[in-house]
C-alpha cells in the first residue's frame, strides 16, 4: 500500500473548495509527480485542479467529471512529466469515507481524496485506493510532508500553491 | 479490418502489461476493445460488466469522436485511428436522509442511487421486459435530455410519451398561452388550461404523469440570438415548430452543435417525419434549401389540421426521439416518411446529403446563425402584420364607414368552410387563391375592405389588388377575429 503525500497549501485549496461549493459536492483532479520509487513508493501530489461536477441530478450527493474534462486535464499536462493521479471529492455532512457508489465507479490505480464537510467546518481529509482484486476501498497513509525534491517544490510553486 | 491503435488510460496499464498502447486489427470499436480486453483479460473488469456490456463510466473515442455519438460499437475503424478509453470519474457521499441535519451523519449502506427504485421498477415493467431496453435502457433514458421546441400539436403528443416513457429532462419552448381552438389536437391541455401559458399547463401535466421527470420551461421564442445556449444541453431536439423560419434556426443549430433533429410537419391530412443529423446523413437544409414563398404555404390556422394527424407525427417523432437515446433501431436517418390520413397509407422517400448544402457540406458558406424571418420572407415573429405600407382600416373605423352613406364593398378571401363558421353581413367571397381569376366579379367596387381570418391573408390579397391597379383597397387589421372581439361578440371565432 502506496502513502500519498498532500502538502497543505493543497489541502487547503480542497478545503475551500469544498467550502465554496457546499452544500453540492465539489469535484477535481490530483496532479502528480510519477513516483520515483516505482508503483509503490510514495505518490506525492504537486497541484490540485478544480473540475466540473457535471452530475445531472442531486449535486448534494454525487458528482461526475466528464472524459472530456479528464482528457482536457491529461492533454494540458502531457508535455510535462506530470500526470493525473487521482481525484478529490467533497462529502457534504457526511463522514470523509468512499460510499458503495464511490467503490462502483473508481478506477484502480488512481488515488482518490475525500473531504468531509459540513456547513462550517472541513474536519477531515483521507484517501482511499481501489484494490484492483476485490474491487474495494483501502485507505491509503495521507501525509502533508513534502519530500526535499526540487522538482517537488518548483511544481509547488508553478502550481501557485504557497 | 483495419489496423488501429488502442490507448490505454494510466490507472489500467498495469492489467495491459505496463503497455501505454496496444494495436490490433478490426473492423469496428467494439471489436477492437474487446479484442483488447481478450488479449489482456485483466482489463476486463475494469471495461466490462459482468453482462459483457461496457461499463457506464467507460467512454471510448475514435480519435476526438466520442463513439456514443458515432455509430457506437458498431462505429467502423480504419488504418491509423487511435481508440481512446478514458474513464468518466463518478461518486458521491451515500444517499441522503430525508432531512440532513448538519452535523455529521453515520454511513447508511443502501442501493447505489443510480440503480432504478422500487418504483421506477415497476412503472417501466414493460420496458424492462424488452431485450432492447432493459434496466440498462431505462437508465439511459433516466439520463436523456430532450428538448421540444413547440408545446403544440407536434409537442404535446410526444411530450406525453417522452414523460411516460422515462426520458429525465424534457425541455419545451414555446410562447404561447392556450386556446380552446387548440384542444381539437394537443392532448397534453385540457380546457380548463384555456387561457394558462403552455409551458405552465405542460409542465404541471407532465409532472403528475411522471414524478420522474425534470421539466426545464423555456418561455419565449427560439431565436438567433439564444438557439444555441437553449440547444446546447440537450441531446435530441424534436422539432415541432409551426413556422419555416424557426424550422430553419433548429436545423442550423442543430447542424453547428451536431445534434440529431427529429423532423415532423403536418397540413390538413398528411404528414411528414424524419430524422436528421448532419453527421450521418442529410439535413433539412439538403432536402430544402430554400424556404417556399411566404403565401404558398398556409398554417394550420388558415389551412386546418385533422386533430389525429400531429398525434401520429408526434408519436412518431418520440418513437425515433427513444431509439436514439437507446441506441437502437433503424433510425429515419435519410429517409423522409410521407403519411396519408385519408388513405390511410405511409410512404417512405430517400434523402440524400446535398454535397452543395450552404451548411452540412465540406463547402459550406454558412457557419453560423442567421436572420431566419428575413431568409423566408417573413415578418419576424411577434412584429407587426406584413401590413407595411399596405392602407388600412381597423374594426372601429369599418363599423362607422358601414353605418354611413357610402359603405365600402366587403371583400372575404378565406376559404368557403371557413366563410361557413362565420363572415360578415353582405361580404363577398373569393378565396384568396381565386382570386387574381375572379377579378371580374369585383369591378363594379370603388372601395374594397378585404379581410380574412386575422389579417395575414387579406394583407397578401390587398398587396395583390393594388398592384393590379384597384385603387381604393384597405385590409382589415385583425381580420374577423379581431371584429369579433372588438365590435361584435356575437360571432364565433375559430
Amino acid at each position: 500500500m502506496r502513502g500519498v503525500r498532500l502538502p497543505e497549501p493543497l489541502r487547503a485549496e480542497i478545503r475551500a473548495h469544498a467550502r465554496a461549493t457546499y452544500p453540492d459536492e465539489c469535484c477535481g483532479f490530483l496532479i502528480a509527480l510519477p513516483d520515483p520509487a516505482g508503483p509503490d513508493g510514495p505518490r506525492t501530489i504537486v497541484a490540485v485542479q478544480r473540475a466540473p461536477n457535471e452530475f445531472e441530478g442531486e449535486r448534494r450527493r454525487r458528482f461526475v467529471i466528464r472524459p472530456e474534462e479528464l482528457r482536457a486535464a491529461e492533454r494540458a499536462i502531457e508535455s510535462t512529466e506530470r500526470v493525473v493521479a487521482g481525484f478529490y471529492h467533497s462529502h457534504p455532512d457526511h463522514p470523509a469515507r468512499p460510499s458503495t457508489f464511490d467503490a462502483e465507479h473508481a478506477w484502480p490505480w488512481y488515488t482518490y481524496v475525500v473531504a468531509a464537510v459540513t456547513a462550517t467546518d472541513v474536519p477531515a481529509l483521507r484517501a482511499f485506493e481501489l484494490d484492483a482484486g476485490t474491487r474495494e476501498f483501502r485507505e491509503v497513509p495521507l501525509t502533508a510532508s513534502v519530500p526535499a525534491d526540487p522538482r517537488v517544490t518548483e511544481n509547488l510553486r508553478a502550481s501557485g500553491a504557497r | 479490418m483495419a489496423k488501429a491503435t488502442v490507448k490505454i488510460p494510466t490507472p489500467l496499464r498495469p492489467f495491459a502489461d505496463g503497455h501505454a498502447e496496444v494495436a490490433a486489427d478490426e473492423a469496428d470499436v467494439g471489436s477492437l476493445v474487446r479484442r483488447v480486453a481478450d488479449t489482456y483479460p485483466g482489463l476486463k473488469r475494469h471495461l466490462f460488466t459482468t453482462d459483457g456490456t461496457l461499463r457506464n463510466f467507460v467512454t471510448v473515442y475514435l480519435n476526438d469522436e466520442d463513439v456514443r455519438y458515432l455509430q457506437r460499437d458498431a462505429t467502423p475503424v480504419k488504418d491509423g485511428d487511435v481508440v481512446s478509453i478514458v474513464p468518466a470519474i463518478a461518486g458521491g457521499a451515500p444517499p441522503a436522509r430525508a432531512q440532513t441535519p448538519p452535523t455529521m451523519l453515520p454511513v447508511v449502506p443502501n442501493a447505489p442511487s443510480d440503480a432504478l427504485d422500487r418504483d421506477e421498477l415497476r412503472r417501466y415493467s414493460r420496458h424492462l421486459l424488452l431485450p432492447e431496453v432493459g434496466v440498462a435502457g431505462q437508465k439511459r433514458l433516466r439520463r436523456a435530455k430532450v428538448l421540444l421546441v413547440g408545446a403544440g400539436g407536434l409537442g404535446a403528443p410526444a411530450a406525453l410519451y417522452l414523460a411516460a416513457a422515462g426520458v429525465g429532462e424534457i425541455g419545451l419552448v414555446d410562447v404561447d398561452e392556450i386556446e380552446l381552438s387548440n384542444l381539437q389536437r394537443q392532448v397534453l391541455y385540457s380546457s380548463a388550461d384555456v387561457g394558462r401559458p403552455k409551458l405552465e399547463a405542460a409542465r404541471d401535466r407532465l409532472e403528475a404523469l411522471n414524478p420522474g421527470v425534470r421539466v426545464v420551461t423555456h418561455p419565449g421564442r427560439l431565436t438567433s440570438e439564444n438557439a444555441l445556449d437553449v440547444l446546447r444541453p440537450y441531446e435530441v431536439v424534436v422539432d415541432g415548430t409551426d413556422n419555416f423560419p424557426t424550422r430553419y434556426l433548429v436545423n442550423d443549430a442543430c447542424v453547428l452543435l451536431g445534434k440529431p433533429n427529429v423532423y415532423g410537419s403536418i397540413y390538413r391530412f398528411e404528414g411528414q417525419a424524419s430524422v436528421f443529423d448532419a453527421r450521418r446523413g442529410p439535413c433539412y437544409r439538403c432536402l430544402y434549401p430554400e424556404p417556399p414563398p411566404p403565401d404558398l404555404v398556409p398554417s394550420c390556422a388558415e389551412a386546418g389540421v385533422l386533430g389525429v394527424l400531429p398525434g401520429m407525427i408526434g408519436m412518431i417523432q418520440a418513437t425515433e426521439t427513444v431509439k436514439l437515446l437507446l441506441g437502437t433501431g433503424e433510425p429515419l436517418y435519410g429517409r423522409l416518411l410521407l403519411y396519408d390520413a385519408l388513405a390511410m397509407r405511409f410512404r417512405e422517400l430517400t434523402l440524400r446529403k446535398n454535397p452543395a448544402c450552404v451548411l452540412c457540406s465540406p463547402t459550406a458558406t454558412q457557419h453560423g446563425l442567421i436572420d431566419y424571418p428575413a431568409f423566408c420572407g417573413v415578418p419576424a415573429a411577434g412584429a407587426a402584420p406584413a401590413g407595411d405600407g399596405l392602407p388600412e382600416i381597423s374594426p372601429e373605423e369599418l363599423k362607422a364607414e358601414l353605418g354611413g352613406d357610402d359603405p365600402p364593398t366587403l371583400l372575404d378571401v378565406r376559404e368557403p368552410n371557413e366563410w361557413d363558421i362565420v363572415h360578415l353581413p353582405d361580404a363577398h367571397l373569393i378565396p384568396r387563391g381565386e382570386l387574381a381569376d375572379r377579378l371580374n366579379e369585383l369591378t363594379g367596387a370603388r372601395r374594397l375592405v378585404v379581410y380574412c381570418r386575422t389579417g395575414g391573408r387579406s394583407s397578401q390579397a390587398t398587396r395583390l389588388l393594388l398592384d393590379l391597379g384597384f385603387s381604393n383597397v384597405r385590409n382589415l387589421t385583425g381580420g374577423i377575429t379581431a371584429w369579433a372581439q372588438r365590435i361584435d361578440p356575437s360571432l364565433p371565432t375559430y
